[in-house]
């Protein structure tokens, strides 16, 4: 934000005063219509430094002035946040106004003139900064958020080079917010955006303005953590540096850091997030833009996870040994899995794809264990759901499309701890929308209102048989949508659960023209990549015992998956759960090491860019499967990432087109028809997270999250 | 240097010229030029609030503590409600945290704020915002009568400094302290609105509960008078509320204008037009 901001802001002082007349924006949320004539919006016209601009109606002059390429300074507007006004930056001249206006706050009207380059706009701008100054200890030397600070900047841009303040500065007390936001609250300018995030987005009402004038405050008033799921985006938000990351504090200037696009694999959202790197070292994640998924939040164990991708690590491969698991050279570990997998014949020989697995290492196992004649492969989680249909298996809506909803029917799931991100849309949609929400399953606490159905099956059995005055709602709703969690999917009576919802879903018209309203909430990135590939068992398979197992990124798989005499070969980045099981362990690389593909839970696929390299002789887990193929004479056909990527396209031909949603067939329920109806238990449905800081090896170890843990802040 | 020189310069002139046209007794005005003098001026002190913005648990005033608004409140808690629109309820809060700082005998506690929020259904720091806002909200425990000198200008210029001084020494405690007793607490406020009257102090009564309690104005005081009505207070007694020299705020002297009928034109007959 600072790099945009700070480089239009310095072209403007340099002050050509033709602006280019820029077109509004069309606006194209949510990709792909089907109409092409965007909704007809009413326009005026204003005047911006003297070139006229064409703005929507009920725009502020900010916009206006936006639109026309003039950038305008603030502090407290933010475009994500409601309109406080405060700051008093962004003041421009307005003709006929008989004093500066604060442009975020004020509607533009229809031939109003707008001026911004005035020596009142100069004076006004100045003047403001000299008083935002005023308090503010000069202590950007040891500021975390130097370099990358709107005050920094703009007081630079805007500022005067002399202030007359002599008086003594005021100092404020430092809150503690918990192991992720550090405070220095004397820094504080109270734009108050943190504020207007916890209450608007997060929806945790604890952050506050307390007292008045010189004596205003930050903070939450009684001594309280603030306990949200995203609160590390309070960090991004604050335009000084009152709020910044606890985890990063002193450990680098944002000017030595190398920033990398790439995707977040922390939940099944897919995140756009910037790894910040500095030599060989993750220095910290922040979010990337990206308005049909994350927008521009992340959660908590998105940005502070990183930690744990310095601790636990496998860094050579290892064999079981006398005395435990000793490092051995690649060639050992290979020789010492051909003979173990030389004893197996076809089925015995099993795949699990675990929580991080990428697209590319999944395929190239599966390819391996196709051709060892083998079609005992599975994802671990969902041990019953099958493939065969994608719009079974997906979030069907869209990420933007959960805001169209009306009534919204949660089963089985917590989106507040399986995908924050994805709760503050739903948040959005009940608050704003006023969509209903509603919950079979154990009761939640969303940051919204959520009517509690019941707890399990028996409800939405009632709600299947139209008893329930809940189906009259979704029935009634334009957009009816159900959200099905990860952990109804993992249970025994999966499928049968899964059949009664398809029935509802057909009987409520979640599902209809132009909308489909079925959304599966997967609880991890590696999930829908391994069903779109089909890493499912044959029929064969399922009868099969294994004696080789080969655990891909696997570390939250079923015992009962994995048997006690079991050869087992680890292939992941983190010494976890497979690991321990593990009888060779290959040291695979992790999500900011490599460049691999992951979809995310509505069927995007989206590609990480490997940040730093691979710590000791890891490396990236389908090169492993490609080496290891060799020596168990099954060679694969590539030997190139561009290769594996022409192979993926060929098995699933939409991971070509990566950020792109590939719509899905709903094929009428008709998916669990031929099933038997099985018999549902009577056991509550719960989320399929317990813990939000510690869903996988990565976040397992990571130190923060730990603290985050311990301090229960969920 | 010359020019720190040439400002104290005149920082000692301005204040020579304002000491001598002064007419403040010279007992009052001996501490401000002990500390006047000490301090250039371009260096002088800033003043920082008394109250902290944070709250600090202590044992009668923290979250973990219950507070119930009495039985014979709620009918005044529920008519305050019952003023607004259910679905701006929250407007109630200051006019709720007002009847819970009355029966918390002037000190709102952060329990009471929380049962505020409750009943109200926001957040609690919505309310600690409101009540940390308005200093007439007492996050510190007062007196049985929180007394108020007025500070601003016109009764600072009658002398409301010499009150404040004279009422702080009668104590012997400083402006924001109790007395020993629990009966007084000195406090200063701003304009209250009645400058006509300068100079003059508030008197909250929280004696007698909510229901009794009382916030009156004493006007026209000079030292003697504030001491003598707090005194009467203390006593049990009753003082004159209001000016304490005259009946509202006519001239002190009797009326010296428009002592005869006003000279025409008259208005016209209104009955005729």
């Amino acid at each position: 934000m600072f790099g945009r901001f700070s480089s239009a802001a310095r072209t403007l002082t340099r002050a050509s005063t033709s602006r280019v007349f820029v077109p509004p924006p069309q606006v194209v949320v949510g990709a792909k219509f089907f109409s092409s004539t965007p909704p007809p919006v009413d326009t005026i016209t204003v005047t911006v430094d003297g070139s006229p601009v064409e703005i929507p109606k009920g725009s502020t002059v900010l916009h206006a002035c936006e639109t026309a390429g003039v950038e305008i300074p603030r502090f407290c507007y933010h475009q994500r946040l409601s309109i406080a006004g405060n700051c008093r930056m962004c003041l421009v001249e307005v003709e006929k106004a008989p004093k500066p206006v604060a442009s975020c706050a004020m509607p533009a009207m229809p031939n109003m003139n707008i001026k911004t380059t005035t020596p009142l706009v100069k004076k006004a701008r100045e003047g403001v900064m000299e008083f935002l100054l005023a308090n503010h200890p000069l202590d950007c030397p040891i500021c975390d958020q130097g370099g990358e600070c709107d005050l920094q900047d703009q007081a630079m841009v805007f500022g005067s080079d002399r202030g007359r303040f002599v008086e003594t500065k005021r100092g404020v007390e430092d809150k503690e917010l918990g192991p992720l936001v550090k405070t220095v609250m004397t820094r504080c300018i109270h734009c108050t955006r943190c504020v207007r995030f916890a209450k608007e987005v997060a929806g945790v009402e604890d952050l506050g303005t307390t007292g008045r004038g010189r004596d205003t405050e930050i903070g939450t008033y009684v001594s309280k953590l603030f306990r949200s799921e995203m609160s590390g985006n309070v960090i991004d938000l604050c335009p000084v540096g009152a709020l910044t990351s606890k985890p990063y504090a002193f450990t680098a200037r944002s000017w030595e850091l190398k920033k990398t696009e790439s995707v977040d694999v922390s939940d099944a959202l897919g995140s756009n997030i910037l790894v910040d790197t500095k030599g060989t070292e993750v220095m910290r994640i922040t979010p990337r833009l990206n308005e049909e998924i994350n927008e521009e939040w992340i959660s908590d164990k998105a940005r502070f996870q990183y930690d744990g991708l310095k601790r636990q690590r496998i860094d050579v491969p290892m064999a079981k040994a006398a005395g435990g698991l000793a490092a051995v050279s690649w060639e050992e570990a290979f020789e010492k899995i051909a003979e173990a997998v030389s004893k197996a014949s076809k089925d015995e020989i099993k795949g699990i794809a675990g929580k991080l697995a990428d697209a590319e290492s999944i395929v190239a196992m599966k390819d391996l264990l196709n051709r060892l004649g083998s079609g005992n492969h599975m994802c671990e989680g969902f041990p019953t759901l099958g493939a065969d249909i994608r719009s079974s298996y997906l979030m069907n809506s869209s990420i933007v499309g959960v805001e169209d909803a009306d009534a919204i029917l949660l089963v089985g799931t917590n989106p507040r701890v399986e995908a924050p991100v994805l709760n503050a849309r739903l948040r959005r949609a009940c608050l704003s929308t006023g969509a209903t929400v509603a919950n079979v399953g154990s009761p939640l606490n969303l940051t919204f209102p959520v009517e509690e159905l019941g707890m399990g099956a028996a409800t939405l059995k009632e709600l299947d048989a139209q008893s329930h005055p809940f189906f009259k709602t979704m029935k009634e709703a334009a957009n009816p949508m159900i959200v099905v969690g990860a952990g109804l999917v993992g249970r025994e009576d999966g499928l049968a659960l899964l059949q009664t919802l398809h029935s509802l879903a057909e009987k409520t018209g979640v599902v209809g023209e132009g909308w489909n309203g079925f959304n599966m909430l997967h609880d991890s990135a590696g999930r829908v990549a391994g069903l779109d590939l089909g890493f499912l068992p044959s029929e064969s398979a399922k009868k099969a015992a294994a004696k080789v197992v080969f655990l891909l990124n696997s570390d939250d798989f079923d015992e009962a998956d994995v048997p006690a005499d079991a050869f087992v070969v680890y292939v992941g980045s983190h010494g976890d759960k497979g690991a321990t099981r593990a009888d060779v362990i290959l040291p695979g690389a992790a999500y900011t090491e490599k460049s691999s593909t992951y979809v995310n839970t509505e069927g995007r696929p989206q590609r990480t860019k490997a940040a730093v390299a691979p710590i000791g002789q890891a490396r990236d887990d389908w090169t492993i499967v490609r080496a290891l193929s060799e020596v168990l004479g099954a060679s694969l056909p590539y030997d190139d990432l561009n290769a594996v990527r022409a192979r993926l396209a060929e098995v699933a031909p939409h991971m070509e087109r990566t950020t792109e949603v590939e719509p899905s067939t709903w094929l009428n329920g008709s998916t669990y028809a031929h099933i038997p109806a099985g018999t549902t238990s009577d056991a509550p449905f719960t989320s399929s997270v317990a813990n939000f800081y510690m869903t996988d090896a990565v976040s397992r170890a990571s130190v923060t999250m730990a603290k985050c843990t311990s301090t229960k802040l969920t | 240097m010359a020019i720190r020189r040439s400002m104290f310069h005149c920082a000692q002139l301005i204040r020579k010229s304002a000491l001598a046209s002064s007419s403040v007794p010279q007992t009052a005005s001996t501490a401000l030029k002990v500390q006047s003098a000490a301090v250039p001026i371009f260096q002088q002190r800033r003043w920082y609030a008394d109250i902290l913005n944070q709250h600090r648990d202590t044992p009668t005033n923290n979250s973990a503590l219950a507070f119930e608004f009495t039985e014979k409140n709620m009918p005044k808690v529920n008519e305050i409600i019952s003023h607004y629109p259910s679905n701006y309820k929250q407007s109630a809060v200051i006019p709720l945290l007002d009847l819970a700082q009355q029966q918390g005998n002037g000190h709102l506690t952060v329990q009471a704020m929380n049962k505020v929020a409750e009943m109200l259904e926001i957040a609690p720091m919505r309310v600690y915002e409101v009540a940390t806002f308005y200093t007439m909200f007492n996050r510190t425990p007062v007196g049985k009568y929180h007394v108020m000198v007025c500070g601003t200008t016109p009764c600072m210029i009658r002398g409301s400094r010499e009150i404040e001084a004279a009422l702080a020494a009668h104590w012997g405690i400083k402006k924001g302290q109790t007395t020993p007793d629990g009966m007084f607490t000195l406090g200063e406020m701003e304009c209250m609105g009645c400058c006509v009257n300068a100079p003059q102090i508030t008197i909250a009564d929280y004696t007698k509960g909510a229901d009794g309690y009382t916030y009156n104005y004493y006007e026209d005081l000079t030292p003697e008078s504030a001491i003598k009505i707090v005194d009467q207070l203390k006593k049990g007694e009753t003082p004159k509320v209001g000016s304490q020299i005259r009946e509202t705020c006519e001239p002190v002297g009797g009326l010296t204008t428009l002592l005869e009928p006003p000279p025409g034109p008259y208005c016209r007959d209104l009955s005729q037009a």
